[in-house]
């Protein structure tokens, strides 16, 4: 990207004043380098979700920032109801509520060693990852309807988890506000075996090893240590929030001129907030959301069983569950007032400082832990929400490396099988139903992520709390 | 070159999907051909069973879009691939038979699963030979 497009308001922030129709300035948060190698699409995209209406401040990309729909993928945007703000299908995506939780082991990397290969075979063999898998629970029409308005809660109260799990997850296990008579039956069908399954793409269970700490206070309060085992799982709301972000996305693209919005891109499809398509649409993501939530339990509870099995006495405890795919209505201080506003969050993290009251109690003082998920064979991070962070995105920060190359260039440049050599040789084992799929979804078709994470905690988005190795990676 | 192919372009995250016919109704079939290479070698996938699919837009692109995702659904629901297609247009109309199988992991070594067509870099027209194209991006 060309960097005389941009006012450069410090080394990790880049600012485009308001042009043409953007109602509101447009700011990427990156270092250098990374502004240089990002695509001249993401410039594109944020400019035009600065001119949407009822945008409160700025539209924000994060340090991974690649080309999206409409918005782009790392976006960060605000609209305030009261002044005609809209929702966007676009701008939380197909894979509503995708996100990551983190749970610890209790193991040490060596305890792991002789048992890692097994633990992976039989995860492996447990979670149902990759297309056409399906999971145990099959769901009826009122379990359906029970869990889209549950969430996380509906699995615990199923047997598929424990009370300290909601503790640690968003919005406590459940969004409020979920309408499942707003979800299709499409969109229910899809998703009548898919609870409990990993699904494709970038979507994983890994097991991680803590390697570095950069803030021992943060880490001894999210009980991270040097050597210790973690379990990251990163999927989201699987058929359920693609069918739904497919049907609400046509539905605004055809009503947007009806209410006087022009779309700078058919994608950025939205209705205001105050409208009965922007209502119907905010009570099917949310019931999305749930949907999120409650497979993110289930694999836990599938997780927790395989540990169980090869070590008995095991104990997972869930350290933090965050969504990176999500609109969500906050409170947010705007030039010294509270305002109520509607966050829109398009693969990127929530990232709240200290004092928040959405925060755990227990984790209240410290800030909310946020989970970046790396890519098969590279790091992944834990950091720490800061105040700074409340200040410049809306309590945001990325949500991965982003990719840095499409998949046909990643499939022309690797073999899933040399591939899956390779990270063996470097402890790292992978399992997955697709070579190809492999080989998609190379370290090497990212972005480094430790620039990307460098470049949050730079810019003040979040802190950096500890690096994550992977040992083994189940692969969607 | 042949009057009637599919071809993938890249998009950052995801890839494009392009069909390319002496009608419109053939640059959709091609369309949902890339579509289905996108997941596995459209060559593995025996057309056996039959899907039939109908969808109505208010316009060519648009209808584009709902004709990939009316697939996506049955995709999704029916766990199937589909290999062959037979697309008829009567307006801002489609109407359409899929053939396909069920997905077998093993033998079709599925590279991923397809979440939604978008309306990224959605364009229905003619190229400069006079022959049709539909192409959007589709969401992995």
């Amino acid at each position: 990207m060309d960097l005389s497009q941009f006012e450069c308001v410090s080394d990790y922030e880049w600012r485009i004043a308001p042009f043409g129709r953007m109602r509101v300035p447009a700011v990427i948060y990156a270092d250098k380098a990374l502004l240089l190698e990002m695509d001249q699409k993401v410039y594109e995209q944020i400019t035009n979700v600065a001119m949407l209406p009822g945008i409160v401040k700025a539209a924000y990309a994060m340090p991974d920032a690649h080309w999206g729909y409409g918005f782009p993928i790392g976006g960060v945007a605000a609209f305030d109801p009261d002044e005609g703000g809209v929702i966007s299908a676009g701008g939380v995506g197909f894979d509503i509520s995708c996100g990551v939780r983190t749970l610890h082991t209790g193991l040490k990397a060596a305890d792991l060693a002789p048992i890692k290969q097994k633990l992976a075979d039989r995860l492996f063999a447990r979670i149902p990852a990759g297309v056409g898998s399906t999971g145990k629970l099959r769901l009826n029409a009122a379990e359906m309807d029970a869990m889209l308005r549950g969430g996380a809660q509906w699995a615990v109260k199923r047997g598929y988890g424990i009370e300290a799990d909601l503790d640690r997850t968003e919005e406590h296990g459940r969004m409020p506000g979920a309408e499942p008579d707003k979800v299709s039956e499409h969109a229910k069908h899809r998703q009548r075996d898919e609870v409990g399954t990993l699904g494709s793409g970038n979507h994983y269970l890994e097991l991680q090893e803590v390697i570095e700490i950069y803030d021992a206070e943060a880490a001894e309060r999210f009980r991270l240590r040097p050597g210790e085992v973690v379990v990251s799982i990163h999927c989201g709301s699987r058929g359920l929030g693609h069918q739904i972000g497919t049907e609400f996305l046509r539905q605004m693209v055809i009503a947007a001129p009806g209410y006087g919005i022009q779309l700078p891109d058919r994608e950025l499809a939205c209705a205001p907030l105050d409208s009965p398509l922007g209502q119907d649409y905010l009570g099917a993501m949310r019931a999305a959301v749930n949907c999120a939530l409650a497979n993110r339990q289930v694999i836990t509870h599938l997780t927790r069983e395989v540990f169980a099995e090869i070590l008995p006495g095991s104990h997972l405890t869930l350290i933090y569950d965050v969504s990176h795919n999500t609109c969500k209505q906050e409170q947010h201080i705007i030039d010294g007032k509270p305002r109520s506003l509607f966050v829109h969050r398009k693969g990127a993290t929530r990232a709240f400082g200290p004092g928040h009251p959405a925060l755990p109690q227990d984790l209240r003082d410290i800030g909310q832990p946020v989970l970046i998920g790396g890519s098969m064979g590279t790091a992944s991070y834990v950091l720490v929400g800061t105040e700074q962070g409340m200040e410049r995105s809306f309590g945001s920060a990325c949500h991965g490396a982003g990719r840095a190359m499409s998949r046909h260039q990643a499939t022309r440049q690797w073999h899933g099988s040399d591939l899956v050599r390779e990270l063996a040789s470097q402890g790292i084992l992978i399992r997955s139903p697709s070579l190809r799929g492999v080989a998609e979804e190379a370290p090497g078709a990212y972005k480094d992520v430790n620039a990307v994470v460098e470049a949050a905690d730079r810019a003040g988005l979040a802190r950096k709390v500890v690096k994550l190795k992977p040992l083994a990676c189940i692969k969607g | 070159m042949d009057n009637v192919y599919w071809e993938h372009f890249s998009h950052q995250a995801d890839i494009g999907v392009r069909g390319i016919g002496p009608t419109l109704a053939a640059a959709f079939e091609q369309t949902a051909l890339a579509m289905t290479a996108v997941v596995t070698d459209p060559a593995l996938v025996a057309p056996t069973e039959s899907v039939e699919i109908a969808c109505e837009a208010p316009d060519d692109e648009l209808l584009l879009v709902d004709w990939l995702n009316g697939l996506i659904l049955e995709m999704a629901t029916r766990r199937m691939l589909f290999s062959r297609f037979a697309v008829t247009l009567d307006g801002h109309r489609l109407r359409a038979t899929a053939w396909g199988e069920r997905v077998d992991v093993a033998r079709h070594q599925p590279a991923v699963e397809i979440k939604g067509a978008t309306y990224t870099e959605l364009k229905v027209g003619k190229t400069e030979t006079g022959l049709w194209f539909a192409q959007c991006v589709v969401d992995v």
